[in-house]
């Protein structure tokens, strides 16, 4: 069992999650309130690494960290080291990788929000952020609960993207998907094997215990 | 009966300006649907304390009282608060709904369902010591008598509590003035009347304007010193309870104000020195004694009667004071609850009211020959 790789995994899925919730939160209030002709664009690029393979998506990200490019020469010249190939790497590679799966349920949970509340806000002298942060995201909490949720699961299962922008460093970039992938590689079947089965008990367990305490939006929950 | 009809705009600056009142002169077109445009078009001052607006659903009350509070854009126009202006189209003035200071009480109330009762009220309360707050908000809660309930959610009390939260928390912030949207559609009469006392007693220390929006007769009658009747995204009557309701100019408003029978009749002759004229029902040879209204021999009009005011005798009555007496002959009783309506045929038919009793005693049926008895002033006359 390698358990190094279990703790860069979790490290990497906790601080994609809070990244999104950072990143995520102001990009789906503008998504839902902003009346701009062209946001079905902006709207298309968020949702694109749904559809992309990690590969490609990784190949960009790769590239756009990359000594070549104008990001990758600043941070160079910022830190003195790349950041393809190094922690920081797979989670700026992760935190776009995840993007949708956090902002779609924040969109969707903002946009749920009965208007006629934000009305009454703003009735009562309420600003537009005051509205936002007393009303909208009191009554977006699920929803914000399952975005993270979903980008933390989805970061635990990564495995194109980190292996693309990563590469396979043990300690550093090497997380469970790609320990699985190496020990099968090897023929280890049965170290393969233990590690899935945790890999999968720690994402059910925390998936469990989420939807468990959001369940309200899930019909399919078996008790009340 | 003086029944002011404000089709022309008022003028600005044309009277002394009372201490706190509400003047609005907007208009605000938009597509209703795919075929009909609707267009609002009013010119109105509400005085401080309560005015009913009134009118059927569609009249644009809503869209009228959306533009004083700032959350709907009208297209042209102003609109003066206790003489400050929040909207002027020709200045191109239009101040946000948060900085108008106008309390909104919406349809379906709109309480914040995280929020207790108590944070709920303190929701719009400004910028002030945190005891200063604490006692604005006492006040409240205890003026609308919901002290009790402060620690509550709004899913967790009832329709009643439910409004008086939402009217304390507009009051809440001191409003320049207060715009009440069918807020009591769903609560039965009692309830709804305590409200209003409480609300009639808080705006008694305060006198600022309150617009009332109804599309239920009994409110007007019950709660407005003043009305106001909306049709069409119109203003078409303004004026006392009992002035706009009882002597309707507008057939909209007759239909509002209930009558069963409408009939168009032409003036046969008019007696300015008794108060009265004659009509005569048109393609009939009835004749009706009706009120004096300013109007030509000859002219036509719609004459409006109530079921409830007509009575029927089986005899030719004498020694009555009632001016028309109409003979028929029953056509139909129908029962609805305890109140039985006849449709009685004179030439044109007609629908009265009785009781049961009234029925029973009277022995009457289909074909019942019958007088009728109409007072002068339960005719009332509208422009077609």
């Amino acid at each position: 069992m390698d358990w190094q790789a279990l703790w860069l995994t979790l490290r990497l899925a906790i601080l994609v999650a809070a990244a999104l919730l950072v990143i995520g939160v102001p990009i789906a209030y503008w998504i839902t309130y902003s009346r701009w002709r062209w946001k079905f664009l902006i709207e298309a690029v968020v949702a694109l690494p749904v559809v992309l393979p990690p590969t490609v998506l990784g190949f960009y990200v790769l590239v756009a960290l990359g000594p070549k490019s104008p990001l990758g020469t600043w941070w160079i010249s910022l830190t003195g080291h790349s950041l393809a190939f190094t922690f920081q790497g797979i989670l700026i590679g992760s935190v776009i990788y995840s993007l949708p799966f956090a902002v779609q349920p924040f969109a969707a949970s903002f946009a749920a929000v009965d208007e006629r509340l934000l009305v009454a806000s703003s009735t009562l002298g309420a600003s537009s952020l005051s509205t936002f942060r007393r009303v909208i995201l009191p009554l977006s909490v699920p929803g914000l609960v399952t975005g993270a949720a979903l980008s933390f699961a989805h970061t635990m299962g990564e495995f194109g993207v980190v292996l693309m922008v990563g590469g396979d460093i043990p300690g550093l970039t090497r997380t469970l998907s790609i320990s699985v992938y190496d020990q099968v590689q090897a023929l280890n079947y049965a170290a393969a094997n233990y590690t899935s089965v945790v890999l999968l008990a720690i994402s059910f367990t925390l998936l469990a215990v989420i939807y468990g305490l959001n369940r309200r939006i899930w019909a399919v929950w078996p008790w009340k | 009966m003086a029944v002011e009809v404000t089709t022309n705009p008022i003028p600005k600056n044309s009277a002394a300006r009372a201490p706190a009142n509400l003047r609005v002169r907007i208009s605000k077109s938009m597509a209703a649907d795919r075929s009909a445009a609707f267009e609002l078009r009013a010119a109105v001052v509400v005085p401080a304390g309560i005015t009913i607006l009134f009118g059927a659903s569609g009249a644009g009350k809503t869209t009228l009282l959306n533009c004083i509070a700032g959350v709907t854009r009208p297209d042209s126009g102003d609109i003066e608060i206790n003489g400050h202006s929040v909207y002027d189209s020709a200045k191109g003035v239009s101040i946000p709904p948060q900085q108008r200071g106008v309390g909104y009480v919406f349809q379906d109330l709109a309480l914040f369902p995280h929020l207790s009762v108590e944070k709920n009220i303190a929701y719009g309360v400004g910028k002030m010591s945190v005891s200063e707050r604490e006692s604005r908000v006492e006040v409240i809660l205890q003026s609308f008598g919901i002290g009790h309930l402060r620690s509550r959610k709004p899913g967790e009390i009832s329709g009643g509590e439910k409004q008086r939260v939402a009217i304390a928390r507009a009051l809440a912030l001191n409003p320049r003035a207060l715009l009440l949207d069918e807020p009591m559609a769903a609560l039965d009469r009692p309830t709804k009347s305590r409200i209003m006392e409480d609300l009639r007693a808080w705006n008694d220390g305060r006198q600022i304007p309150v617009l009332y929006v109804t599309h239920n007769r009994e409110e007007v009658f019950a709660l407005g010193a003043s009305v106001l009747v909306m049709e069409n995204g119109r203003i078409i009557a303004q004026g006392t309870p009992h002035e706009v309701m009882t002597a309707p100019q507008q057939e909209a408003v007759a239909q509002l104000a209930g009558f069963e029978n409408i009939f168009v009749a032409n003036v046969v002759a008019v007696h300015e020195e008794r108060g009265t004229m004659v009509c005569r029902i048109a393609g009939t040879s009835l004749e009706l004694e009706t009120p004096l209204v300013r109007s030509q021999t000859g002219e036509e009009l719609r004459v409006g009667i109530s079921a409830g005011d007509i009575l029927l005798a089986t005899t030719f009555p004498v020694g009555i004071s009632a001016r028309n007496i109409l003979r028929g002959t029953v056509v139909s009783m129908l029962q609805r609850d305890v109140i039985v309506t006849a449709k009685i045929n004179c030439g044109i038919e007609f629908a009265a009211h009785l009781t049961l009793a009234a029925r029973d005693s009277l022995h009457l049926k289909p074909g019942s020959e019958i007088w009728l008895i109409i007072k002068t002033h339960s005719c009332h006359l509208m422009r077609v």
